[in-house]
């Protein structure tokens, strides 16, 4: 029974990162149909450049918990809203209407690029900011203790959930970015900037991969590579879920995330392989995952 | 005179849209059979049914005495039920000559062949028998994407009649040709028609090549079947001038440029 | 089985090679033999591409091929290369033929993220395998072949040298009919479209399944022969990025011919052995540019730049 509940509760809480992560994909996919392989990037950049400014804030003499969340917000919006408007404005402008393949190959590549871009800003030695992890304590429940700050972050990813289901569902924007993703054509004689409708969602997607690293830094020891683990968790994640859906998102991560806190309590040395398994498993009766959509051809 | 298509009570929703309905049809062998209606009445519903790209909500449908329902395109054509495209549907970024050579290396069902080229001098020789009866055979070396759509459709067309078919479905053969080329790119098809002695059944929403072309008529509106008869007695009737003939034909979307994909 | 004009080049090209090797340096020996190696994989990579799709898998079965080398030694006690290299291409083809009636329902994203899934399930394993050296990996056996003994050293690289220029020699004449054969076209087809060759009585599924099973087993080969070269395993052959790497090298040669491959590939794996020494930290950066480039200003690849003149027809 006790294994029960710490399946549950590890689960949840890899689960609710495992959104976080997914999130800005699965945004830039539904409204843009681009995978984009550089989300890991995105969440390296986050976690890095988070890192760096909570370890300039403590060790200049800062004890507050709420700041140290604030750098950790400011430091992920910024760094994810520049690069996600560079990444578009510089090169995914030039290659709308390709292929998604290609698309895919596009973002392999700035993902390579980037990958190096953060060596050779932040070199190669690892970075840790774990005082506000260390800060939040751990909260018992029963027997089982849980860290507060992953407690957080599940707190986090329901708001960043429901957020976006709110912007997608309830604002005009969201409402017009629904039409893009229904007829991006029909929309775009309608009046419908999809360019900048574009630039938006790609940012948008962008900053909450960086928002995903920023909030794993203090958990974490922030290390080149860290970025490329991140990505294939994340694809397996929105594929079984399915690709562009927002809940697809949600329910795929808490499938993956229970998966994986199971395998990890009973058969730890299937860690790895069970997320895979589950994706292909679902695959597997569900081509296009759980909530996803197939698009029939015209002849 | 045998039978050799014969639909009972064929019909098609799509959620609440009645896209088909009761359709019942009977062709013999040798018949050149029209189908006109306005856009969306079902003609193309009814085409994509019977050559197995949609599956029917219910109904028979039997081809050469034999239940056809549920079998694919792949299955359909090897019984020789093929057809075209009302957007041809060709390989764009390969030569003209390859396109040929590829169809009749699956007419031949030697499709699994992995070391023999598929340019032998017996599939070059009939490529180069079809390119010069459909008229095109100066784009035997050029890309599919550097021939005009009337080029396109003849090509398409010849490509369905491969392997030899006993019927063929032509999804509106002169859609997207000019006025100028349509009488003779028609007189072409039904040439190469006739001499396969093919029976076909075609959708088409020019009237003047429907009474040239075509013995009988099947006028389609709202998804069923309103009048089934010899040319002339079909476009003359009332219901027909006012559902399908009548109004001055809607601008179409569909069947513009083919767009690559 | 009378020569075909378009194969002399590729037979002078592989004897070429082959004389080179007595002459040159071992490192460059070791260094080709690699980059044949991996050419064989890209040859894989790009047959699932003239069929229109993208593999972000195919270390998959580079994996398998090597560690078959590595297991059938250490457990088998096969020493000969060939029969490693066959060891390889049977579990490999074994395995392509299960996955290969899951995945011929994909297309685009789906293929290759699926086959990238499947490939870090193997990698997951191999991790987690304590007994096989976990992320470590562990060494090949010295091999023999057709009873020689090359031991260890120099002879044994020149040998794998020899061993995988007539390994890669085969594949290259045979994929050199195979792109022009019926089937070779049909992937063609299936790429340029789905609908048409169906109604032309072509199982789509068929010859996709054909195609993957055959490029699955070039994979293992390459695999197979990077093992035997390198004299050792470990389980980041299966890791996406090692199959990013062979999609890069495919569309850094381009699909348009069998030579490609190997061109990009002896370029790619040259460019990193220097790269790697003088820039260790912008090799991926460079990599990465230049896929960027390579696509906006070149996009069948470097092969494009010796048929540019020529016409459309050949």
């Amino acid at each position: 029974m006790l294994t029960v509940w710490a399946i549950l509760i590890d689960g949840f809480i890899y689960a609710s990162w495992l959104f976080l992560v997914a999130a800005g994909l699965t945004v830039i996919y539904g409204v843009m149909r681009i995978l984009n392989m550089a989300h890991g990037s995105l969440y390296a950049l986050g976690a890095y450049a988070s890192a760096s400014a909570l370890g300039w804030y403590y060790a200049g003499g800062g004890d507050q918990l709420l700041v140290a969340f604030a750098i950790i917000a400011a430091s992920a919006v910024l760094i994810g809203a520049l690069t996600g408007l560079i990444i578009e404005r510089g090169l995914l402008r030039l290659m709308y209407g390709r292929d998604e393949v290609l698309m895919l190959i596009v973002t392999f590549a700035v993902l390579l690029i980037l990958q190096d871009a953060v060596k050779l800003i932040w070199g190669t030695t690892p970075y840790s900011a774990y005082q506000p992890y260390v800060a939040m304590g751990r909260i018992n429940i029963d027997v089982l203790t849980v860290s507060g700050y992953d407690l957080m972050v599940l707190g986090v990813s329901i708001v960043i959930g429901f957020g976006l289901w709110f912007w997608l569902e309830r604002t005009k924007v969201g409402k017009i970015l629904r039409s893009i993703i229904h007829d991006r054509e029909v929309s775009e004689a309608m009046g419908v900037n999809v360019r900048r409708m574009f630039t938006i969602t790609f940012m948008i997607g962008a900053t909450l991969g960086a928002i995903a690293g920023g909030i794993t830094a203090p958990i974490i020891s922030v290390v080149p590579g860290l970025g490329i683990e991140v990505i294939v968790m994340a694809f397996a994640v929105v594929v079984t879920g399915g690709l562009g859906s927002i809940t697809g998102a949600a329910v795929g991560a808490i499938i993956v995330g229970l998966a994986r806190a199971a395998s990890i309590h009973t058969m730890p040395e299937l860690e790895l392989f069970i997320i895979y398994a589950v994706m292909a498993g679902v695959l597997i009766f569900r081509p296009h995952g759980l909530f996803g959509q197939v698009i029939a051809r015209k002849i | 005179m045998t039978v050799i298509l014969k639909t009972t009570g064929l019909s098609r929703y799509f959620g609440a849209v009645t896209a088909a309905e009761d359709i019942n049809v009977t062709i013999t062998e040798g018949e050149i059979v029209g189908v006109i209606g306005a856009n969306g009445a079902g003609k193309t519903t009814f085409i994509n049914m019977v050559t197995g790209y949609l599956p029917p909500s219910s109904g028979t449908i039997d081809f050469g005495g034999n239940a056809i329902k549920g079998l694919g395109p792949r299955k359909l054509m090897r019984k020789g039920l093929t057809r075209s495209f009302q957007i041809p549907q060709l390989f764009l970024e390969m030569p003209v000559i390859d396109n040929l050579a590829i169809a009749l290396a699956a007419a031949e069902n030697k499709q699994f062949q992995m070391i023999r080229p598929v340019r032998t001098p017996k599939r070059l020789e009939a490529a180069e028998e079809i390119l010069a009866q459909m008229n095109i055979s100066q784009y035997r070396n050029e890309m599919v994407t550097a021939m005009p759509q009337g080029a396109r459709k003849l090509l398409d067309i010849a490509i369905a009649m491969l392997g030899s078919p006993r019927m063929l479905l032509l999804d509106e053969p002169t859609s997207g040709v000019s006025m100028e080329e349509k009488y003779a790119l028609m007189d072409t098809v039904m040439e190469a028609v006739r001499q396969r002695g093919l029976t076909v059944l075609f959708v088409e929403h020019d009237m003047e090549i429907v009474q040239r072309y075509v013995t009988r008529v099947l006028a389609f509106a709202s998804g069923i079947v309103i009048k089934d008869g010899p040319v002339e007695k079909v476009l003359a009737d009332e219901k027909v001038q006012e559902l399908v003939t009548g109004k001055p034909q809607a601008p179409k979307i569909e069947g513009d440029a083919p767009h690559e994909s | 089985m009378i020569l075909e004009k378009s194969e002399i080049p590729l037979i002078g090209a592989a004897v070429a090679i082959a004389l080179a090797s007595l002459v040159v340096p071992s490192w460059l020996v070791f260094t080709t033999t690699l980059a044949i190696s991996t050419a064989l994989v890209v040859m894989g990579v790009v047959m699932l591409m003239r069929a229109g799709l993208v593999s972000f898998g195919q270390g998959l079965f580079y994996c398998l091929g090597g560690y078959a080398v590595g297991l059938g030694g250490r457990y088998l006690g096969i020493t000969d290369a060939l029969l490693l290299v066959g060891l390889g291409v049977v579990v490999t083809v074994g395995l392509a033929m299960v996955l290969g009636l899951l995945v011929t329902r994909y297309r685009e994203i789906f293929f290759a993220m699926l086959s990238l899934a499947f490939s870090m399930i193997l990698y997951g394993v191999l991790v987690k395998s304590h007994n096989l050296g976990s992320t470590d990996g562990f060494g090949v056996v010295d091999w023999t072949i057709l009873g020689f003994t090359p031991g260890s050293g120099e002879s044994s690289t020149r040998i794998a040298l020899l061993l995988a220029l007539v390994l890669a020699l085969g594949f290259a004449l045979f994929l050199n009919r195979y792109f022009k054969s019926s089937l070779g076209l049909a992937c063609e087809a299936i790429r340029e479209n789905e609908v048409r060759v169906e109604y032309m009585g072509v199982s789509r599924k068929q010859v996709l399944y054909i195609n993957y099973v055959i490029a699955a087993a070039v994979g293992s080969v390459g695999g197979s022969m990077t093992a035997l070269a390198a004299g050792h395993v470990d389980p980041t052959m299966a890791y996406w990025t090692i199959s990013g790497e062979f999609v890069f090298i495919a569309i850094l040669g381009g699909t348009g011919h069998i030579a490609a491959p190997f061109l990009a590939a002896i370029i790619f794996t040259l460019v990193r052995t220097y790269a790697v020494e003088l820039a260790p930290n912008a090799w991926q950066m460079i990599l990465g540019i230049v896929l960027l480039l390579i696509i906006l200003f070149l996009p069948k690849g470097i092969w494009s730049l010796f048929t540019r003149k020529k016409g459309v027809a050949s």
